[in-house]
């Protein structure tokens, strides 16, 4: 495939390694180029860069949704949860690797069959680290099982690294093509397919993580151990088990996020776990922690933020934007937008 | 056989002994009561019995069986409901989903039937049951919290300190509500009071509770009538009636 095909596809060249540092930059014919744009296209640079800032938000959110929700049932930061996504992505080149050997064609099908082997070994892992680094620590000071989580954060890291090797893996493109939304002075807006389905991928995985939060009874068993553990267990909720489902859907919600982002940017390393981690743990900050609709919401933002940021003043510095939101955030507004006061009524 | 039986219980809380060899029982059908001053133990020989914390020492029957070293889970199991000291609704939650939580343990087939009986206690509830229970008054919060207790059928309710800082209205109420459970539907009810005249009033038995040790035992009206219990937890307290 020629090199340009590829930058279409996403970009794996130059300043965009690792994969998912990189801004998609499919439409900008000149990516410094924009002073030479004609007043016209304007808008619809800008209009590109909101549908690269919602793709990348959309991935943000969900990663972003494990933490907070973690946070909200033990009140600890899983400093591992971005390794979890990273483990999702392997698991997603593994297993699309394996269906083009097998001469899988059907695209549809193939990346079901992906999706689903991932969200199944991601969990897994996600469960794991719960039993194995967070369990035996309830009960200690806070500060213990947040080493442990940056301690299994470093060892999933190396041993991802130890067993599928440092270098950048790739994979060929799944889903090619795009919708021309707009075409003006030399300028498209383009809206390509994986766009189209990362987005709608994440609108409808946060529809029904909402349902399944407010309405069925796993959710409300779910918010009552993140309001009151001991109350709840006395009413018959067994607590382990809702802390390990609330682990394993973290990094189902991740798996997934993996999984689009091997397909949106087509290559991974074992590194992309902690940048992508800790931009959602920004995400998951801003919008306030503990807070469902928050992580949602500032995952956008984010993703946003970096997008626009990145085209109209710099891309090298797009995670010094992001940090500073963090920064901010926690200085003027720690409960973020929609989080709730630490203080509460007695 | 007592309904619960409590031998020789030991409960610390870290270095701080909270009971120091408590020997209570409840027959099935009662009203039993204890009262103390704050910092008795009352509370922590309800939470004892619920197994958080554990008894250090000492051995706590339910209907002929050991539930001194069960999980928390099994001891609820079999029928154990608490109304905590300070309620603990969740608070974040609509009314109706508490009463939902309470349910848990209950048998699904009773759930509707049981909420209808809730809400005909208090209509409040039914009229309030779409609202975050946060935002209830500390009267209405104490209804849902025994109500909550009340939907999966215990057999042995414990109520800790029910009528704090609620009116004497609402005060009023509520003892009556505990006392046509235990009349109409035969629920055993175990009541950790500092309220000691309306509570000895509705308690068959009562026990006083000073330091982590039994003080004093007898029917409700011989606690009433007690020389020591009047001085110290009738006339000189300010929870005179």
């Amino acid at each position: 495939m020629r090199v340009e095909e590829r930058v279409e596809q996403g970009g794996w060249l130059g300043e965009s390694l690792p994969p998912f540092i990189g801004l998609h930059r499919c439409g900008t014919p000149d990516f410094r180029g924009r002073a030479r744009l004609s007043a016209g296209a304007g808008l619809e640079y800008f209009l590109q860069q909101m549908i690269n800032g919602l793709t990348l938000g959309s991935i943000y959110g969900l990663i972003a949704i494990g933490y907070t929700m973690v946070y909200g049932i033990i009140g600890m930061i899983n400093f591992a949860h971005g390794e979890v996504y990273m483990i999702g992505s392997f698991i997603a080149v593994i297993a699309f690797t394996l269906l083009s050997a097998a001469g899988i064609a059907a695209v549809p099908l193939g990346i079901v069959a992906v999706l689903l082997a991932a969200v199944f070994f991601t969990a897994v892992y996600g469960w794991a680290i719960e039993r194995v680094a967070y369990r035996p620590l309830r009960g200690a000071p806070k500060i213990a099982p947040l080493i442990s989580a940056i301690g299994m954060s470093i060892f999933l890291q190396n041993y991802v690294q130890l067993a599928q090797g440092a270098r950048v893996k790739p994979i060929p493109p799944v889903v090619r093509g795009s919708f021309e939304l707009l075409h003006l002075d030399g300028f498209t807006v383009r809206l390509t397919f994986i766009q189209i389905f990362i987005i709608l991928t994440t609108v409808v995985l946060m529809i029904g993580f909402t349902y399944l939060i407010t309405r069925t009874s796993f959710g409300r068993q779910q918010r009552s151990c993140e309001q009151d553990r001991t109350m709840a267990s006395l009413l018959g909720v067994n607590v382990d088990r809702t802390i390990s489902a609330t682990f394993v859907i973290g990094a189902a919600l991740a798996a997934v996020a993996g999984v689009m982002v091997t397909m949106y940017y087509g290559v991974v390393d074992f590194y992309i776990g902690f940048l992508a981690g800790m931009k959602a743990f920004t995400a998951a900050v801003l919008g306030g922690i503990g807070s469902l609709p928050g992580a949602m919401l500032g995952g956008l933002l984010i993703g946003l933020i970096e997008a626009l940021f990145s085209a109209y003043f710099s891309i090298e510095y797009k995670d010094v934007a992001s940090f500073s939101i963090l920064i901010l955030v926690l200085m003027f507004m720690p409960s973020g937008l929609l989080g709730r006061p630490e203080i509460e009524k007695v | 056989m007592p309904m619960l039986e409590l031998q020789g219980i030991h409960t610390y809380y870290g270095h701080v002994q909270a009971l120091k060899g408590v020997d209570v029982t409840v027959e099935q059908g009662e009203i039993v009561t204890l009262i103390g001053a704050n910092g008795a133990g009352k509370s922590t020989l309800l939470m004892t019995i619920c197994g958080n914390p554990r008894a250090t020492r000492g051995k706590i029957m339910f209907e002929g069986q050991d539930i001194t070293r069960a999980p928390i889970s099994t001891i609820v199991r079999q029928g154990v409901q608490q109304v905590p000291e300070g309620r603990r609704i969740f608070s974040r939650m609509t009314v109706l989903e508490n009463l939902q939580m309470g349910a848990t343990l209950g048998d699904p087939a009773h759930y509707k039937s049981d909420l209808d009986r809730m809400f005909g206690m208090f209509s409040i509830l039914e009229k309030r049951q779409t609202q975050r229970a946060g935002t209830l008054s500390g009267g209405e919060q104490q209804m849902l919290a025994i109500c909550r207790a009340l939907m999966s059928r215990p057999r042995l309710l414990m109520l800790d300190e029910p009528s704090l800082g609620l009116a004497p209205l609402i005060v009023k109420q509520i003892f009556k509500t505990i006392q046509d459970l235990n009349r109409e539907n035969g629920t055993t009810i175990l009541l950790v009071e500092q309220n000691a005249f309306h509570a000895l009033k509705v308690a068959h038995r009562a026990y006083v509770l000073q330091n982590g040790e039994i003080r004093l035992q007898g029917s409700g009206q011989e606690l009433l009538s007690n020389p020591e219990v009047r001085a110290l937890y009738l006339e000189g307290g300010h929870h005179a009636p």
